[in-house]
Formats: structure tokens, C-alpha cells, sequence
């Protein structure tokens, strides 16, 4: 089981993963219409790119806009779970020593207690979250099972992986079902909500070109105040 | 397939069906016809497939159910925190829903969509700017208003206001004639205090062509003859136009994007026949989005732009007093604390807010600005057709409590608002909440202003 899953399984997983994400980009580009959208992408580009880049920079930033300073707690939440969600397991040294037994290479590591104190982080982060879906009346309304479940798929790892570090249970067993979760997690980033993995930046551009072409952009040289 | 004689999928293309429209008083008969219209799904599906493309669907997709737009939202606050006035709410309960059900909806899901979309959201577009994601809902309710129109699901007065772009290319029932006459009544009628003021009209090559909202010649010609007198004391080269001189859309706050186009390109045409160099457009807010912004798409002109530039009238003023072609009396400038209304077609989705500031610099001792302001400035309450919309009237009413609460905070009893909506809206807000503020446009603000040349004045007899 465990070689089936580390094995075949984890390069199937990370071939629709890739290929999944690649598909989204180009899906999302063709998609764009300027007559629909009403933007005229192409004739100004210079505009576009400066509109774009600013767009997602500005929201890259913890409390780089508005919103994000509005509300300051969530805020702090939100980049504490992504960041712990994306480079921990980037750069876990288990990881990359997988990773370089595979295909030669390896990233730069982090020590093992980072990598722990950023999972707790991201666990802690995710309950904070599913309280604010339950506890905010104006986040309980849009909240649905598949919010539950797209947050579950993305902690799943980490939960798994830090109880498999931390030797609770059995270990095997454990490990196996920590790859697995790390699977599910590749494949659902493409078919799920978590698309937003790639498709946060397409649209994020998307508004920044809008703003940086159409609306105001060639009139206000110093862009929209995100 | 029932249709209703006046509440129908057609459109309004003849003088006969407006009349119609006009007679059914309040639309009573129409909005009792709308009861018994029957969706077109097929149609509905085939639209959306068409048209709802990558930007809108990943919108909806990926939209993270945060709730980080809900307090963007001033109808939310307004309306004491409702849940269910929350942007993606409102929009996943709608567009979404009606995406996900393919268009297979009924009549009553048509008409909370449409409730939906004129009276708890005005497009300002401000969740936009709150969204990380950057999901626009202020856009995607304007595309909603498109399908829903295209199944005949529109408030009485945006069908009203669709069919006279359709029929006289303005948003009023104005013939080429009024407009011309009423231009040269307001050149006579002020003539006698300023020697040598004209309208003129159809002038080729004119350096500035001035396009208006049809509400001036019908309701308040005088802005046009203030318009007139500020062009003439700055020495400008202007013209207006016979035909094409309408900037305004009804027709973009309906959905209608076939008379969109229509509307729009009557003044690009006026822009081929008589050749100016610029265009300035009044002081409207959703005029210029219209026209400047919005209009070159629907025209399908590829670079997104006007065949000729144009500006908005505050750009115009701007320009004139730091060119020094209009010049401020000192003593006249405004003494009392005074705060500008942030239209959002212009400002937010235009980019004009340090031009509005400019000119407060040079006509206000006392400039207050609200909190928040510029392009995070909250819609005046009427933006997107809804100060005109009889039906919604009570919700907007309650929308307009942001705003109040904003101007009076500023501490400023008068309110330059340089946009026929706020303006409106703001009016209105007096009405109904009776706080004590007054309200203008710029024009007879700078008329009372303005150093006037000696050789511009009347010659005493």
C-alpha cells in the first residue's frame, strides 16, 4: 500500500495536478473577451501589465489594501494559513529528500521544528476559520458543506503529517494516510474551489488590467488604491 | 408562449409601444403582466453559454464565501447588517443560481433576480475593491440586468427608458427640434447679460464638443445656458451637436445592449460628422461611464476608446482654472465647510479623483472630505437607475442613509456634486431625512465665482 501510494499514485497526482492548473491558466485566458469584458487587453498592454502587477502585489501584501487592514484579525489568519500551507510542505527537508530520491533535485529545507510550529499554525489558522464561518451571520449565510470539505481536503495533510512526524499511532499507517491526504489535496486544487491556488493571480490580473486600461488607469497615473 | 401586451420579450422600438408604456400609469398593468410571463430557458441557457465567459464563471467558482465584501456593501449597512444583503449573497443567489439550474427557473426566481439586482445592488462596483479574489459583483449584477432583460424581466421605467434611446436616441422623449430650439431659447434668453453668448450648433472642427443629459434641455435648461456662459467666459471653441448630443444610458442600467450601442454611437457619429478635437461631457456620472468607458466596447471599436477624446466636465474645469482660462475671485470662494460627493462612475471607475480635488482646491476654504472617499467612496444610493425605479423606491430610500450619515459627519452643510444621480440621490436624502444640507452641481457654483473679463460684461446705458 504504502510503496503503491508513494509510488505510481504520487506521480499520477502530480500529473493532474500540473496538468490540471495548466489547463485552468489557459482556460481562464482564452476565456477573456475584451468586447465581453470590456477591456481592451491587447491595444494596451503597457497599461494592462502595470494594472495587473499592481493588483497583485498590493493584495499579496498582508495589510496591503483596504480590505486586508479592515479587517485586521482575519487577515492575519488568512496569511498565516497560506503561507504555512505552501511552504512548509515545500520545504520540509522529508520532502525534499524525497523529492531529490525522485527526480535529482531538492529545495532548500527548513528545520523540523519550523516545519512543525507552521503546521500547527495552519491547523490552529483553520479552526479559526470554520469558528468565523459559524460564528459571523454574514459569513453562515454563504457558507456551504463544500466550504467544510475544501478546507478539510487542504488541512488534511497537515494534520496527518504532523501527527505521522509526532509517531501518534501507527506510524505506517499514518504516513500512508498523510500522502494520501497530500494526494487528494493535488487533485482537488484543479477541480475544486482551491483552483483559486492559480486562478487567485489570473483574476487579480484580470481586475488590475480592468482597473489599469478601462477604468481610471490611463487617467490616474498612480493607479487604483487597492 | 404567454406574452404580456406590454410587459413582453420585444423591445421597444416604435412610438406606439411607448405610448402604451407611458399610459400604464405606476406600470401597474405592466407589473401584473410580468406575473404571467413565462421564462424562455432555452434561450436563457443559450446566452449565458454564449456570453458568460472565464471571468464571470471563475467569479462565481472560486468565490471563497469569506464575506469580506459584506461591509463594502452600503446596502448591507444600511440595512442594519442583513445577511442576506451580503454581495456574493446576492449574487450567488441570483447569477449563480441561475447558472448552476442552466436557466431552468420560473417566473417568481426571474423576478427575485430581478428585485435583486435593481433594488439591493446599484453596481457601484465597491465590493470589487474589497473582494481578494477581486470578483467584481457590481459587474456581474450589470450582466445579470442583461439577461434579465433580454426575458423581459426589467422594471417599467428601464423599459420606458430603454425604448426612448431606442426611438429618439436620449432617455427623454426630446426630438433633434427641442434640443435645437431649447439651445437657442437658452442663448436668448441670456444674451442681454453676456454680450455675444451662443449655442452653437453643428460648428465643424470646433475645438470642444459638448454633449449633455437629456434632462437639462427637458428639466433644467438653465445648466446648458450655465454651461454656455463658463465656455464663453473661458474663451473656448465649442459646439453642440443637432443630432447625437445625449450622453446618458438607460438603456446600460436596463441591460439593453443593443440600444447601448444604438445611443452610443449617435454620438460618435456627431464626433465624424462635425470632427472636434475633444468632447466633454456634462456633469454626469453614469453619462460618461456610458459613453467614454463603456460605450467604445459596445460600439466595438477594438481600442476601447472614444473615435475622439473626451473628458469629463470636471476635467474640463480643472483644466480651465489651472490654465487660468477661468479664474476665482478670491472673495467669492466657498467660505463654509463644504464636502464632494465621490460619483462612483467617474471617480472609481474613472480615475478622476484627484481632478476633483484640484478644483475644490481652488473654490473651497474649507474642503471636507467624506470618510471613506475617492474611489472608496459609497454609492450616493441612486447610481444604476435606481433613484428612478417607482417599485424600489422604499429600499433605495433606506440606502440613502450611508450617504446622509457620511455628509453629516463631515460637519459640511453643502455638497458639490458634479453627477445627476447623486445629485438626485442627495436631494432626495433632504427630502426624506430632513438634515439641513444643500446640494449643486459646479456650474452655478463657479458662475458666482468666476472673475469676469470687462469686455465680457454688459455695456451700461
Amino acid at each position: 500500500m504504502y510503496d503503491f501510494v508513494s509510488g505510481p499514485l504520487a506521480w499520477l497526482s502530480f500529473i493532474i495536478f500540473f496538468v490540471g492548473i495548466i489547463y485552468r491558466i489557459i482556460w481562464y485566458v482564452r476565456g477573456l473577451d475584451w468586447q465581453m469584458d470590456r477591456v481592451a487587453y491587447r491595444p494596451h498592454r503597457k497599461y494592462g501589465i502595470k494594472g495587473a502587477a499592481r493588483s497583485i502585489f498590493y493584495w499579496l501584501l498582508p495589510f496591503g489594501t483596504r480590505s486586508w487592514r479592515y479587517y485586521p484579525s482575519f487577515t492575519i489568519m488568512v496569511f498565516v494559513f497560506h503561507f504555512g500551507l505552501l511552504f512548509s510542505p515545500l520545504f520540509l527537508p522529508a520532502h525534499n529528500i524525497m523529492l531529490e530520491q525522485a527526480v535529482g533535485f531538492g529545495l532548500p529545507t527548513i528545520s523540523e521544528s519550523a516545519a512543525d510550529v507552521l503546521t500547527i499554525l495552519v491547523i490552529l489558522a483553520a479552526v479559526f476559520i470554520i469558528m468565523r464561518r459559524i460564528a459571523l451571520p454574514e459569513v453562515r449565510i454563504l457558507t456551504k458543506p463544500y466550504d467544510f470539505l475544501v478546507l478539510a481536503i487542504a488541512v488534511a495533510p497537515f494534520i496527518t503529517g504532523f501527527l505521522a512526524y509526532h509517531q501518534v499511532g501507527n506510524y505506517r499507517v499514518m504516513l500512508t494516510a498523510h500522502i494520501l491526504c497530500g494526494e487528494i489535496m493535488l487533485v482537488a486544487i484543479p477541480f475544486t474551489k482551491l483552483s483559486h491556488f492559480v486562478l487567485f493571480f489570473m483574476s487579480r490580473a484580470q481586475l488590475g488590467m480592468d482597473y489599469g486600461i478601462k477604468r481610471g488607469g490611463m487617467k490616474n497615473a498612480k493607479g487604483m488604491t487597492w | 408562449m404567454p406574452e404580456g401586451i406590454l410587459c413582453n420579450k420585444k423591445t421597444v422600438d416604435e412610438k406606439s409601444q411607448l405610448d402604451a408604456l407611458l399610459a400604464d400609469k405606476s406600470g401597474k398593468q405592466y407589473y401584473e403582466e410580468m406575473n404571467h410571463l413565462e421564462v424562455d430557458s432555452d434561450a436563457l441557457w443559450a446566452a449565458i453559454q454564449k456570453t458568460c465567459k472565464s471571468r464571470i464563471r471563475t467569479w462565481l467558482e472560486i468565490c471563497a464565501h469569506c464575506g469580506m465584501c459584506a461591509d463594502s456593501c452600503f446596502y448591507y449597512l444600511a440595512n442594519h447588517k442583513d445577511p442576506k444583503q451580503v454581495p456574493s449573497y446576492k449574487i450567488q443567489s441570483t447569477l449563480g443560481e441561475l447558472i448552476r439550474r442552466k436557466g431552468k427557473v420560473d417566473n417568481a426566481f426571474m423576478q427575485m433576480c430581478m428585485d435583486t439586482a435593481y433594488s439591493k445592488c446599484s453596481c457601484c462596483t465597491r465590493c470589487g475593491l474589497y473582494c481578494p479574489f477581486g470578483i467584481d459583483m457590481g459587474i456581474m449584477f450589470g450582466y445579470l440586468r442583461g439577461l434579465l432583460f433580454s426575458q423581459g424581466f426589467v422594471p417599467w421605467e428601464m423599459k420606458i427608458g430603454t425604448g426612448m434611446h431606442r426611438i429618439f436616441r436620449a432617455q427623454m422623449d426630446i426630438t433633434t427640434e427641442d434640443w435645437v430650439e431649447t439651445c437657442e431659447w437658452m442663448a436668448e434668453e441670456y444674451e442681454e447679460d453676456w454680450p455675444g453668448l451662443t449655442i452653437p450648433i453643428d460648428v465643424q472642427d470646433a475645438d470642444i464638443i459638448y454633449t449633455v443629459n437629456a434632462r437639462e434641455p427637458k428639466h433644467y435648461p438653465e445648466d446648458l445656458a450655465e454651461a454656455a456662459i463658463l465656455f464663453h467666459v473661458a474663451g473656448e471653441n465649442w459646439t453642440v451637436p443637432s443630432e447625437g448630443w445625449e450622453e446618458t444610458s438607460l438603456a446600460m442600467f436596463a441591460g439593453d445592449w443593443a440600444a447601448c450601442k444604438m445611443q452610443v454611437e449617435s454620438v460618435y457619429a456627431a464626433m465624424d460628422r462635425l470632427k472636434p478635437k475633444r468632447m466633454v461631457v456634462t456633469e454626469c456620472g453614469h453619462a460618461y461611464r456610458a459613453t467614454v468607458i463603456e460605450g467604445p466596447y459596445w460600439a466595438g471599436l477594438p481600442s476601447g476608446q472614444t473615435p475622439i477624446e473626451s473628458i469629463h466636465y470636471v476635467e474640463w474645469v480643472a483644466e480651465a482654472l489651472r490654465t487660468g482660462k477661468l479664474k476665482i475671485d478670491p472673495a467669492k470662494k466657498i467660505k463654509e465647510p463644504v464636502t464632494y460627493q465621490d460619483s462612483c462612475n467617474y471617480i472609481r471607475n474613472g480615475g478622476l479623483a484627484d481632478v476633483a480635488r484640484e478644483i475644490m482646491g481652488y473654490i473651497a476654504e474649507d474642503f471636507r472630505e467624506m470618510t471613506p472617499c475617492r474611489e472608496h467612496n459609497f454609492c450616493c444610493g441612486g447610481g444604476g437607475g435606481l433613484n428612478g425605479i417607482g417599485r424600489y423606491r422604499p429600499e433605495r430610500n433606506i440606502g440613502l442613509k450611508v450617504k446622509r450619515d457620511q455628509i453629516l459627519a463631515t460637519g459640511a452643510k453643502l455638497v458639490v456634486a458634479p453627477c445627476h444621480n447623486c445629485w438626485d440621490a442627495i436631494r432626495d436624502l433632504e427630502e426624506v431625512y430632513k438634515v439641513g444640507i444643500r446640494w449643486s452641481f459646479l456650474k452655478p457654483l463657479l458662475l458666482n465665482m468666476i472673475i469676469v473679463p470687462d469686455h465680457l460684461k454688459p455695456t451700461e446705458e
